[in-house]
């Protein structure tokens, strides 16, 4: 166990807690393995023993959100048998597990043997914030991040699993960090998984009025926990040529947040 | 009505480049938010309260046929003529037979959008009759000839200063020289304007915001009374409702109206909740001597049956797309047809067809956020997949698209090869992006870079530097 960190929860500590899959996510896999690996770095300070099933690929959001039903059935299944046999599977989106815990039992609704095993798998599938928050009773001790943040409340985690206070009471842990809030946080950003490449115009309008109540909120960084939100918010930000950084809010409580930020050049600032 | 031929995407764009529109827009935006949740919050039950509405729409549905034929037995008790009309066509040849019967040549409107689904003043118009709108937005969008771009206020779209334009322009010959001043002014010239009208008419049409099956009686609800003065001074008044406007008792309309004046306008109570029931009585001392309910299906029956229903559990309280950030982008008239934002959405493709609204399932980013505020808790994101899903199972989703998903649908199906390949992708995309640490052009992804950076990905995979950070442990 991390000395920076101590767990609330009496039952996980040690080698012996819970085993937790890490859902990586598409996303992070290829855009940013430091959030993957700031979630493995959170998940084993809260006690847990942490794998990461290599056969894993994406939650096949972009096929049910597009109406290829019969992908993403297939796609459903195929993370059903990776990932069973675990205690949690836990990952560092709100999209991503709402679509695990939330999806996978209605789109497998007509097959009573793949339901059970999809509603199984539902029951211990967990955001990381809340699962370290919620089920884990992280406190942190010793991170710290100079700075004044604004969380963004991602659509699919707000409102389909709950996720508001667990961000930001794992964020008064760490020193030194000022939490503003922006106007219109629950807000889309404009992401929207294909929308955002569908229709451009539409969501660059949306990602502006949110970097719009960004700016007004004073903060100089922005956190969220799900990347395709911050890769649309960065995007537009770096295009715009201002500074203010983005993390995913799992980078600044791991104490991972010193390298660049999202979209920003590679060399030390 | 039919749905406009250019496509939503244009009109989106059209939207997005129109300064007034965008300064309406963003004078109402926060407005409506706040309003709802002050009203929301002073009003512990009001979650309950959504369960309850969602419950007695529901049960209405459910035994539609019932309650339908207890209603048209209630309005014939008191005098009053039911017509059942099948869809748009039907519907105003009804009207226009009432009308030419009671020898019409002005007629009366109150706010009714399923008027306008049925496009009936046009029909109305064809036979030479003179229609008046008579709520302030509808008056205002008729003299623009233009449609409602929003189901509860529908000039969201105009700034005051086109309307003090427009009345300028049309209100002269009603003795007003000089442009209106301010807002009052203008309501004021309106209320002038429509107080002959209102007198003159021959036939009032009114929608109804419920009907009730108990007593036969149609329920409106307006802040201006217009809808009063339409259906009690002419000599005909014409109800036109959707068959999903029923509910069984008073009591159930009263837990709706509690919803619906909260989530449409964040008011305890609209001004006006006006019943109406039959025609005048003998000893009355107003109301119409004819009272005519035209019931219209128009698409209704077929989503009763289906995977739709809970979209007709809709009291048209217009809070999805006050809370929808794609209506609060573009408003309301790039959606093509009558009802726009969200339950437009859903309800384009079912009354006017998926050839003429295939677009609009898919302008939404699925935030949920409409299903949040919506008072009958319908579940309008899960619609709107299962729409681009019969869109998909139909083959109306081609090209690059239908593509596009297939492909990708068919590497993740296989993880080894998809990894072997990300892995090389990411490797190229790290190295060449790196330094700067985002691309401003990417081939194939002109869609996000032309208003965004992308990111540069970091370098590697996570899987690649897991399996790394594994034999270092």
């Amino acid at each position: 166990m991390n000395p920076g960190c101590e767990s609330d929860t009496a039952s996980g500590a040690g080698p012996s807690g819970p085993r937790v899959a890490l859902f990586v996510t598409c996303l992070v896999d290829l855009f940013r393995p430091n959030i993957g690996f700031a979630a493995v770095k959170l998940l084993e300070d809260s006690g847990c023993v942490v794998d990461v099933p290599s056969r894993q690929v994406c939650c096949g959001q972009p096929a049910y959100n597009s109406g290829d039903t019969a992908a993403a059935q297939r796609i459903a299944k195929q993370v059903i048998e990776t990932f069973s046999g675990y205690d949690y599977v836990v990952g560092p989106s709100g999209s991503c597990m709402a679509m695990l815990r939330k999806d996978y039992p209605e789109l497998l609704k007509d097959d009573p043997a793949w339901l059970a095993r999809a509603s199984k798998l539902a029951n211990r599938c967990y955001e990381l914030m809340s699962f370290l928050a919620d089920v884990r009773g992280l406190r942190l001790k010793g991170v710290a991040y100079p700075g004044k943040v604004t969380y963004h409340d991602s659509c699919s985690g707000l409102r389909t699993l709950g996720i508001k206070a667990q961000p930001r009471r794992l964020l008064a842990d760490v020193d030194g960090l000022e939490l503003t809030e922006q106007q219109d946080a629950e807000t889309c950003c404009g992401f929207g998984g294909t929308f955002c490449v569908k229709y451009p115009d539409i969501s660059i309008k949306m990602v502006s009025d949110k970097i719009g109540n960004v700016e007004m909120s004073g903060a100089d960084t922005v956190l969220g926990g799900d990347l395709g939100c911050l890769l649309n918010i960065a995007g537009r930000l770096r295009r715009l040529g201002k500074s203010t950084r983005v993390f995913h809010t799992a980078e600044v409580l791991a104490g991972m947040a010193g390298g660049p930020g999202i979209g920003e050049p590679e060399k030390p600032r | 009505m039919t749905a406009h031929a250019p496509s939503f995407h244009e009109r989106a764009s059209h939207a997005l480049a129109d300064a007034n529109l965008q300064r309406s827009i963003a004078g109402l935006k926060g407005g409506f938010v706040a309003a709802r949740a002050r009203a929301v919050a002073a009003l512990p039950e009001f979650q309950a309260m959504r369960e309850a509405g969602a419950a007695i729409k529901d049960h209405t549905l459910e035994n539609l046929d019932y309650y339908l034929e207890r209603y048209e037995a209630e309005v014939l008790k008191r005098g009053g003529h039911v017509h059942w009309a099948t869809d748009a066509a039907d519907a105003c040849r009804i009207v226009r037979e009432i009308c030419a019967r009671a020898g019409a040549k002005i007629v009366t409107k109150g706010k009714s959008m399923v008027s306008e689904e049925i496009g009936l003043n046009e029909a109305l118009e064809a036979d030479g009759i003179e229609v008046i709108e008579t709520d302030a937005g509808e008056y205002i969008v008729q003299l623009a000839k233009e449609t409602p771009s929003h189901i509860v206020m529908p000039t969201i779209h105009k700034t005051t200063g086109q309307i003090t334009d427009l009345f300028h322009e049309h209100h002269r010959r009603y003795g007003f020289a000089e442009p209106a001043q301010d807002a009052a002014e203008l309501i004021g010239q309106v209320r002038s304007v429509l107080r002959a009208k209102f007198f003159a008419a021959d036939v009032g049409i009114t929608g109804a915001n419920f009907l009730i099956a108990e007593t036969g009686s149609n329920v409106i609800v307006t802040n201006e009374g217009n809808g009063d003065l339409t259906s009690t001074l002419a000599r005909v008044h014409i109800v036109t409702a959707g068959i999903e406007k029923v509910v069984p008792t008073l009591n159930d309309a009263a837990v709706l109206l509690r919803l619906l004046a909260r989530s449409a306008l964040g008011m305890d109570v609209t001004s006006y909740v006006t019943y109406a029931t039959g025609p005048r009585r003998p000893g009355d001392l107003d109301g119409p001597e004819e009272y005519h309910v035209v019931l219209i299906d128009n698409g209704r029956t077929k989503m009763l049956e289906g995977a739709y229903r809970p979209m007709l559990r809709c009291i048209r309280c217009a809070a999805c797309m006050n809370h929808c950030p794609v209506y609060m982008s573009v408003g309301g008239h790039a959606y093509g047809w009558v009802y726009p934002g969200p339950m437009g959405a859903v309800l384009t493709p079912m009354i006017a067809g998926h050839e003429k609204a295939q677009e609009l399932p898919h302008a939404c980013t699925l935030n949920g956020r409409c299903q949040q505020v919506c008072p009958v808790k319908i579940p309008l994101p899960d619609m709107l997949r299962r729409l681009r899903h019969d869109q998909w199972e139909a083959g109306f989703i081609r090209g690059a698209a239908r593509w596009g998903i297939s492909a990708w649908a068919w590497l993740a199906s296989r993880p080894r090869l998809y990894h072997a390949l990300t892995r090389m992708m990411v490797a190229v995309a790290g190295l060449t992006g790196r330094s700067r640490g985002r691309f401003r052009h990417l081939p194939l992804a002109s869609g996000w870079t032309q208003g965004r950076d992308m990111p540069a990905p970091q370098g590697e995979t996570f899987h690649v530097a897991w399996a790394k950070s594994k034999r270092r442990r």
